[in-house]
């Protein structure tokens, strides 16, 4: 791996070279009701705007690889039949100017079962691979437990990694795209107190998370707590609203739906992401739901993040950035959740 | 303008090239045509599918268990089992109830429609596995249907395959399936065994549980555990006391087979929709054995 450091000033210069490109970064959205800005991922054309000390945005990057909704396809009807066309809905890279190493290992965990796995998915293909990431570090929010998830940092699905050194940045480089960008502003190799810089910012980082999860034997614990009366006590509280899915950075589940054109000559398939703990969510023709109560909506979400997708691909699908625990109505945090299920209240 | 990042075009000439699965099929329909269609009962049809063009009809090869996602254009799309032997390939038969949204729009399609046809998808029940071993086919109310295609691939292999017995139930005898077919079946020398909830004037035949008809079957051999196979595909209160008089029976979980459904929107393991904890009705399932199932939580 490649480091580099440069003043803090250059940063504007990196964000004009890649201006030419669509540059989407965190910005100030508005305020929360005790006053605390609120971010989001949004496009930015001026550097300003970009709010890169941000704690952390309300959304997840996700809608920019998965959008809400997308027209999968098209179809011309006639008499004789139909032609169907397909359209990825990607036609120019996108830079992403400051992503937390969370939301980083996210997009690498949607890799897994979206671009990797049999059947990959070209809608997310064509978003994820004409991606640029410059990924930035952070402070630590409360609900963040990204640590006990093993996601707080980011080894690869990143072209910079930037750490803040108080008057530069220490840039970690991960693509010769990145390189040939760092060539043309002024930077230099990182000296000895760089480094002892660097590692300071670390080491005082760790100290901030207070959230924790015990992952150790979780795929077995769960197991072994399937009928456990923590779930329906958790099942009470949710509301199965799915607000916990829509802000969750790994939440790719979706529902299929088409629609004619009054003029019956044109249709439409559109993909919306959809939530587990919505009602109908595994519910059939015919009216049997497999999930009828919210506690079992729960269950299953805990499940595919935590047992499910680990006996798939080794790693969890959560990556314990906590907007599920700040965005629940009901205040179901995973945390929270986890502890009682393993009996620790 | 140097730093015009390059646009990668994931579906572009060699894209796909090194990859075990090219990205370009995942939209991919097959245009097919509705050739005929059969009122089976009341709610049920049986419709003949054929994918239009003669290479792909012909390229188009499935095993008996697998599944098909039907799609009318502006519809929708939905899963259905294979009903037809593997070896008419592209020429289908899927017998569909009117219950939901997309289907009952088909039950009112005629001959001649043009339709979509995605797949195959999913596991199949292993009969290669089960040659020169006895069978039992164990079907409740619209479980007949998956079971059908490798009913209809042991016909044409018959002396492959010991005994064989088809168990089939249905509430009433005016939504049995495929009535017609069972006096070609028993001169398959296949043991046809029927039941229905419940009787009317008119029939004949045997009312009570399917699980009578095991009890009875069960009673004629010493063991299912040297050299039996059992297929069984029901609604899920079936599965349970099927399951569990094989198991009874000596019947290793691994030689036993069941067919799952549910809620499906793309059949490649990426909508979430059929999940069962982990696993994937559409990529791991529809076909599981017992073992596969009893290690599922809430799978049947």
């Amino acid at each position: 791996m490649i480091f580099k450091v440069f003043k803090k000033q250059e940063l504007a210069r990196l964000h004009e070279l890649l201006a030419v490109n669509i540059v989407v970064g965190p910005v100030v959205k508005g305020k929360d009701r005790n006053g605390k800005p609120l971010y989001d991922f949004d496009v930015v054309y001026d550097f300003n705007e970009l709010a890169l000390d941000y704690t952390q945005t309300v959304h997840s990057p996700k809608r920019f690889v998965l959008p809400y909704h997308e027209t999968l396809s098209t179809f011309a009807v006639s008499r004789d039949g139909w032609e169907k066309h397909v359209d990825l809905n990607v036609y120019r890279p996108l830079v992403f100017f400051g992503m937390h190493a969370c939301d980083i290992n996210a997009l690498n965990k949607l890799d897994l079962v979206l671009a990797q796995s049999t059947y990959p998915n070209p809608y997310y293909m064509g978003k994820r691979k004409n991606l640029f990431i410059i990924g930035i570090d952070c402070n630590p929010e409360p609900q963040c437990f990204c640590r006990s998830m093993g996601t707080d940092s980011a080894i690869h699905g990143f072209d910079l990694f930037l750490t803040d050194l108080g008057d530069g940045y220490f840039a970690e480089i991960l693509s010769a795209t990145a390189f040939d960008l760092l060539n043309q502003i002024s930077c230099k190799d990182p000296s000895a107190k760089d480094l002892a810089l660097y590692k300071q910012a670390t080491n005082g980082k760790n100290k901030h998370y207070t959230a924790k999860v015990e992952t150790s034997d979780l795929t077995k614990i769960l197991d072994l707590e399937f009928e456990s009366p923590a779930w329906d006590a958790w099942g009470e509280k949710c509301l199965s609203c799915g607000t916990c899915a829509n802000v969750c950075p790994t939440c790719y589940c979706y529902g299929v739906e088409e629609h004619v054109d009054l003029d019956l000559t044109h249709a439409s398939k559109t993909k919306s992401l959809h939530s587990c703990n919505l009602i109908d969510f595994a519910k059939v023709a015919g009216g049997h739901n497999f999930r009828p109560t919210s506690a079992s909506r729960l269950k299953y979400r805990y499940y595919h993040k935590h047992r499910g997708f680990v006996e798939a691909f080794e790693e969890s699908l959560c990556v314990g950035c906590g907007r599920c625990g700040a965005a629940c109505l009901a205040d179901i945090t995973p945390p929270e959740v986890i502890a009682s299920v393993r009996g620790k209240e | 303008m140097q730093n015009k990042l390059h646009f990668i075009d994931v579906l572009g000439k060699g894209a796909g090239a090194h990859r075990k699965q090219d990205p370009g099929s995942f939209e991919y329909t097959l245009p097919a045509e509705i050739t005929s269609i059969y009122q089976l009962t009341a709610s049920e049809k049986l419709y003949q599918i054929q994918i239009i063009d003669p290479e792909q009809r012909n390229r188009f090869s499935f095993k008996p268990g697998q599944f098909v996602m039907l799609e009318l254009p502006g519809i929708g799309e939905a899963p259905f089992s294979i009903s037809s032997s593997p070896v008419r390939r592209g020429d289908l038969e899927l017998c569909i109830r009117a219950v939901g949204n997309f289907t009952n729009f088909l039950a009112k399609v005629e001959r001649g429609a043009r339709v979509g046809i995605t797949g195959p998808f999913g596991t199949h029940f292993p009969l290669e596995k089960m040659q020169g071993q006895d069978i039992l086919l164990i079907g409740g109310g619209l479980g007949i249907v998956p079971l059908r295609s490798p009913l209809l691939a042991v016909l044409e292999n018959r002396s492959r395959y010991g005994r064989v017995d088809i168990m089939y139930g249905a509430k009433t005898p005016t939504e049995l399936l495929f009535t017609y077919q069972y006096e070609e079946w028993r001169r398959f020398d296949i043991n046809l065994g029927i039941t229905v909830d419940k009787a009317d004037k008119s029939w004949k035949g045997r009312t009570g549980l399917i699980t009578e008809l095991l009890k009875e079957r069960i009673a004629q051999t010493a063991s299912l555990r040297e050299n039996t196979y059992a297929i069984v595909c029901g609604p899920p209160v079936m599965f349970h006391f099927v399951c569990k008089m094989l198991t009874e029976a000596g019947l290793p979980m691994q030689k036993m087979f069941v067919s799952l459904e549910r809620r499906m929107h793309c059949g490649r393991g990426k909508c979430c929709r059929c999940n069962i904890g982990s696993t994937y009705t559409c990529l791991d399932g529809p076909v599981f054995d017992y073992w596969s199932v009893m290690n599922l939580k809430e799978a049947i």
